[in-house]
């Protein structure tokens, strides 16, 4: 895109800029109605396994849903607890939107479309999405309040546990592909199952890690049932619980912004991001971005279902989970996967 | 041009939060802007194209580290006057090492003026791989020429993760811990009986 508005005339470095605050806005806007539209999916398909209906009131089958709850909570007053941290109170929120929106930029949605191909592209996406939990633990410490600080405090050790085995699993990847870049390591899963299938989930060692960072994503975005953080029965609403107006919608954009991520995340690193599932000339066709949209959309029913199904953990099960079996398994595989790949590959 | 404003606003971001972080009256506040600190250094590494340690540096000190000490932090239940009142005794101990950082500052401003140290690189044994990435160039010289040192740095943290361990846990023996695989093994009719009792009887237990 640089080089289009170098064509205008213009210097390096101004189409440069535009070309980025371009790029910025072309992601940033349809993922804000993403997350608008996802939010609906998610009520209609926990509904749906629930035998309810669902959002089917505003708009034709209740598409506009979202877009309603977004006015309503739009026109709110904004309620800041006379005895919270003023300043941090309302950061907290913007926090977690900022940095839910800054994963996305190494993220490639097609070949070579990508905002910032920097070659520590995962090292980059493990250092946003360890800045998440700040957004929690700043609002549950700064609200002044019993519940928030609770949840804020299982936040922080939750995230913390799971980021170190997530960051193994990452490893076993990268070790694979032989590059930290997204891109990459989309294009060293061209045909990785038997010259045909396109993605790591078709390799025996690859495989049982995919199931870790599935696990682990769900734990990584406090989603069921792991919403340990904002269980009702015992938290009210968690780290949410003082919050009102749109500091509460940003905390919402910025949770599905962040399990949106998540499953693209589980797309591109296993599933082969936005190459078609098999190997085959056809399906090149259609274009890459809609490969990857889809396997968006499938794990994002993946989560949905999970959520639907699965009861919630009690803490120390999770806890238990983290560092009992996903620290030493994961650990193994970093042995198992260097091991296999130095047999095979750089035997020499 | 652009290269220039940025070093200078992550510069200034550094030791403006830098100073925040002593003068905050809030310990909570003085690690946040510890956090915004460990950034902008961040921010400086990628300027001078180490695009791996900053990265590191976010993960390791903002992601890690520095939630922990937020942690510790947050949990703290502090008294703003008795922290006050030891001003006076800890004065003379705050002097000896302010004078100590401000004798490194002077001597490492009188070493950069004296000219850069060649580190290895004339002979090539420790000069970045041409053309190849950050991560590479370390790797090669990691795990070639600072071996040793890399494994023992490593020795070193497990020991000290070991040692914190072993000091700060206590075997409790009145604790019931839940254990999986026995409650995974045990089946229906391990808990539950079927009883027919007579009209008027009770249930034997």
């Amino acid at each position: 895109m640089t080089s289009y508005f170098q064509s205008l005339g213009l210097t390096y470095e101004w189409s440069w800029f535009i070309a980025t605050i371009a790029g910025i806005l072309l992601i940033a806007l349809p993922l804000m109605l993403a997350v608008a539209m996802i939010i609906y999916v998610d009520r209609k398909i926990w509904a749906a396994m629930a035998l309810r209906k669902g959002p089917n009131v505003v708009g034709p089958f209740g598409l506009l849903q979202s877009f309603a709850d977004g006015l309503k909570v739009f026109l709110q007053e904004t309620i800041i607890p006379s005895a919270s941290n003023k300043g941090l109170f309302l950061i907290a929120p913007i926090i977690t939107f900022t940095v839910a929106l800054m994963a996305w930029a190494v993220i490639p949605f097609n070949s070579g479309a990508v905002l910032a191909d920097i070659n520590v592209g995962l090292l980059y996406i493990l250092a946003v999405s360890s800045l998440g939990v700040y957004g929690v633990v700043i609002s549950g410490w700064a609200s002044n309040s019993k519940y928030p600080f609770f949840s804020a405090m299982r936040a922080a050790a939750q995230m913390i546990s799971y980021e170190v085995s997530i960051g193994f699993i990452l490893i076993c990847v990268v070790l694979w592909s032989g590059t930290f870049n997204l891109n990459g390591i989309v294009e060293a899963q061209q045909g990785h199952g038997l010259g045909l299938v396109n993605g790591y989930f078709f390799n025996l060692l690859l495989f049982p890690m995919w199931v870790m960072f599935l696990i682990s994503s769900l734990a990584e975005t406090a989603r069921a049932p792991f919403d340990l953080t904002e269980a009702e029965s015992e938290l009210v609403a968690g780290y949410q619980t003082e919050y009102s107006s749109m500091a509460f919608a940003l905390f919402w954009l910025g949770e599905y912004a962040n399990v949106l991520l998540m499953c693209t995340l589980n797309a591109v690193l296993f599933f082969g991001g936005w190459l078609p599932p098999l190997d085959i000339p056809v399906l090149y066709l259609i274009p890459g971005w809609l490969w990857l949209f889809a396997k968006i959309f499938f794990f994002f029913f993946v989560f949905s279902w999970v959520k639907a199904t699965v009861p919630r953990y009690r803490y120390d099960q999770l806890m238990r989970l983290g560092w009992k079996i996903f620290l030493p398994m994961s650990l193994l595989f970093v042995v198992l996967v260097s091991g296999w790949l130095m047999l095979t590959r750089y035997a020499a | 041009m652009i290269q220039v404003l940025a070093f200078y606003l992550f510069a200034a971001l550094t030791i403006a939060s830098a100073t925040l972080v002593i003068m905050a009256r809030n310990p909570v506040h003085s690690v946040l802007w510890l956090i915004v600190a460990f950034f902008n250094a961040a921010g400086l590494m990628v300027l001078v194209g180490a695009e791996f340690i900053a990265m590191l540096l976010v993960i390791v000190y903002v992601g890690a580290v520095a939630v922990l000490f937020l942690f510790v932090v947050m949990m703290l239940d502090i008294d703003f006057a008795e922290l006050r009142a030891g001003f006076v005794k800890n004065f003379p101990l705050g002097m000896l090492i302010a004078v100590v950082l401000a004798a490194e500052l002077v001597l490492g401003i009188g070493a950069y003026r004296a000219g850069s140290l060649e580190l290895g690189t004339p002979d090539g044994s420790a000069a970045p791989l041409l053309g190849k990435s950050n991560i590479e160039s370390i790797g090669a010289l990691l795990y070639t020429k600072y071996l040793f040192l890399f494994e023992s740095a490593g020795i070193i943290l497990l020991v000290a993760m070991i040692g914190a361990i072993v000091l700060t846990h206590r075997e409790r023996k009145d604790t019931r811990p839940q254990i999986i695989s026995k409650q995974v093994r045990r089946r229906p009719e391990d808990a539950t009986v079927n009883v027919k009792p007579e009209v008027g009887q009770g249930v034997q237990l």
